[in-house]
């Protein structure tokens, strides 16, 4: 188990240098890393000044230690449009993303789990047939599309949500979350909701599947004989098991929702990281757009280790598996 | 039952008529792939179908500009979609985009499935480090989501058609490798196989007329899906601003350029161009969703 874990630690860290080494050579080597970190307004004297300072003089592998050593102390460059450090910037907008995130989960399980667990328990009424054409619609259907839309028929002909922003925020832990008052959250509850859709989608045809498969499990057949009732042997026996998937994938989806929450941020206008980068993207503010994609690797080899262990803590299997190697 | 008439040779059944039939047994997919040959049909014959050029600036009339559905024109066209800000009748503009979007599709899918196809059946043919060397780069693409690996590619290669299906092709190839290598490490112990390799045929005849052929019936599935995804990835991209330049809108780019004025209430900019998005996308995943029920051996009884 340690030795897994170590080989998988390992195997981490060995991504983040292998991303490392293509990041520094998108921008180094293929790029002219002056015009990608140093701003374009800048004099001549300014350049030179950054050039010594970034190590841009020195042969190429030195660059990529200086690089190393300047990113691993998280200096990755100041924004030109800004002018703040980027990790700063990017660190500001993250808990607005985060909280999209979550809140896009929490509106998957809740719409979901209910109409996966109908459609799995009546797989042949009009309504779960319904249920699972509607999951295609939701796979099919253009997110970003989808969220004009929604602002269309909720803000702009009924009037009913706010099209755009975070709304009021409430300061905890010195970082303002929407979710804490009721105009944020009716702020937060289209864009969530956008993201949400895919997700909806997965959980519907997970839970399905799940549930018919465990409806023919001997325990679950053992239990109805014992006499339980139908709700007991649904919602104990049933559900608790079709849970761990379904956790799993969404788990898994963490990372997906907080990148594609880069279009529904657009869409909304919500300031978080994903609005951030299509602003310095469309503004060639390059530093942040480093910045940003390093960020976006560590997070994401941490989200995939932490998976991996999660599960190897909840699935013996996946154990067994790793000993013999 | 007696045939007494001089019949025709009875019709030898191959892979092809049997994949035909069932795929046929479903009318839906039969649905979405007449739906799709029809929207390729508008694509390809695009400037005999539309009722305007919308790139020829001088048909274009900025005093037709956000006209309503309907309405007509001030060169007598009827606009039966609106126009957008610029005039252009939005009809002609879908029935251009569409062109642009199948293109990027298609093309970027087939590209896919080419590198991915190579590079799956080299794992599995070759195994070893090559394999794991192959395999590795293939965890890592998947572990990261294609449409912020797309937004970094493009971010850094700029705007344009050719970029687009670049970045396209780099974040899906995997999905074709991992496929192909499944399927390949299955055929490659297969007796055929045994017998080409008995037979000291070069690697090339061997991977490419003995090993691919097998390997085609997931690869089609995937490619189908793949599509479809390919196609919803390049308009989000477009509609970001980094996908095709402005003046080769695809679907997305067109969704995006009416989204400034979806909050007056001129809805038709954006909508039906998604619309059309949408039916496009539908009608391939309907189809691919059938074709994996037909090829996947899994499934028969």
């Amino acid at each position: 188990m340690a030795l897994y874990l170590l080989r998988r630690v390992m195997q981490s860290v060995f991504v983040l240098v292998a991303m490392s080494i293509l990041v520094f050579i998108g921008v180094f080597a293929v790029g002219d890393p002056v015009e990608i970190l140093i701003s374009p307004d800048a004099d001549q004297e300014e350049k030179e000044r950054a050039i010594r300072a970034l190590g841009l003089d020195l042969p190429l592998w030195q660059q990529y230690f200086v690089f190393l050593e300047r990113a691993l102390q998280g200096d990755l460059g100041r924004s030109f449009v800004f002018n703040e450090p980027a990790i700063q910037l990017i660190l500001q907008r993250m808990p607005a993303t985060l909280e999209l995130a979550f809140g896009s989960m929490v509106i998957a399980v809740l719409i979901g789990l209910p109409l996966g667990l109908y459609a799995g328990l009546k797989p042949d009424s009009p309504v779960s047939k319904t249920i699972m054409a509607g999951s295609i619609l939701g796979f099919s259907l253009p997110t970003f599309w989808v969220g004009l839309m929604l602002i269309m028929v909720f803000a702009v002909q009924l009037g009913w949500l706010p099209s755009t922003g975070r709304g009021e925020t409430v300061e905890v832990l010195g970082v303002g979350w929407s979710f804490l008052t009721a105009n944020g959250l009716s702020h937060m509850l289209m864009p969530a909701f956008n993201l949400a859709l895919f997700k909806i989608s997965l959980v519907i045809r997970l839970t399905r599947a799940g549930v018919r498969e465990t409806m023919l499990m001997d325990y679950v057949k053992f239990a109805r004989a014992k006499g339980l009732s139908p709700a007991r042997v649904t919602f104990v026996h049933i559900f608790k098991n079709i849970l761990i998937p379904v956790v799993t994938v969404l788990g898994l989806e963490l990372g997906g929702t907080i990148a594609f929450s880069v279009v529904t941020e657009t869409i909304f206008a919500w300031p978080g990281m994903g609005k951030l980068i299509i602003d310095s993207i469309n503004v060639l503010d390059r530093p942040v757009m480093v910045a940003y994609l390093m960020m976006i690797v560590v997070m994401f080899v941490l989200i995939n280790l932490i998976v991996d262990i999660i599960y190897t803590l909840l699935d013996p299997r996946v154990r067994l598996e790793a000993k013999p190697a | 039952m007696s045939t007494t008439t001089a019949a025709p040779a009875p019709r030898v059944e191959t892979p092809f008529r049997r994949f035909v039939a069932e795929f046929a047994a479903s009318k839906v997919a039969v649905a979405a792939f007449f739906v799709f040959v029809l929207i390729a049909l508008v694509a390809i014959f695009a400037p005999w179908i539309a009722p305007q050029n919308p790139y020829d600036l001088a048909v274009l009339d900025i005093m037709d500009g956000r006209l309503e559905p309907g309405s007509v024109g001030g060169s007598g066209i009827v606009h039966w979609l609106g126009t957008d800000d610029q005039g252009r009748d939005m009809l002609s503009g879908i029935i251009y985009g569409l062109r642009i979007s199948l293109l990027v599709g298609v093309g970027s899918a087939v590209i896919a499935a080419i590198v991915g196809a190579v590079l799956g059946m080299l794992a599995a043919y070759a195994g070893g480090r090559t394999d794991s060397i192959i395999m590795r780069i293939v965890d890592l693409q998947l572990s990261f989501p294609a449409i912020l690996a797309a937004l970094m590619i493009l971010a850094f290669l700029g705007k344009g058609i050719l970029n687009v299906v670049i970045a396209i092709v780099v974040v899906e190839w995997a999905y074709y490798a991992r496929t192909v290598r499944g399927s390949a490490l299955v055929e490659r112990n297969r007796e055929y196989m045994e017998a080409a390799r008995c037979l000291a045929l070069p690697s090339h005849i061997i991977l490419f007329r003995h090993l691919l052929p097998n390997c085609l019936p997931p690869l089609i599935v995937i490619g189908t899906m793949q599509i479809a995804r390919a196609i919803a990835l390049e308009a989000t991209l477009s509609f970001l601003g980094l996908g095709v330049p402005i003046t080769e809108p695809s679907l997305g780019l067109l969704i995006a350029n009416g989204f400034e004025y979806m909050l007056s209430g001129k809805y038709w900019i954006s909508f039906y161009p998604g619309i059309a998005l949408l039916i496009t996308i539908i009608a391939i995943n309907l189809m691919g969703d059938q074709m994996r029920d037909v090829l996947n051996p899994r499934l028969k009884k």
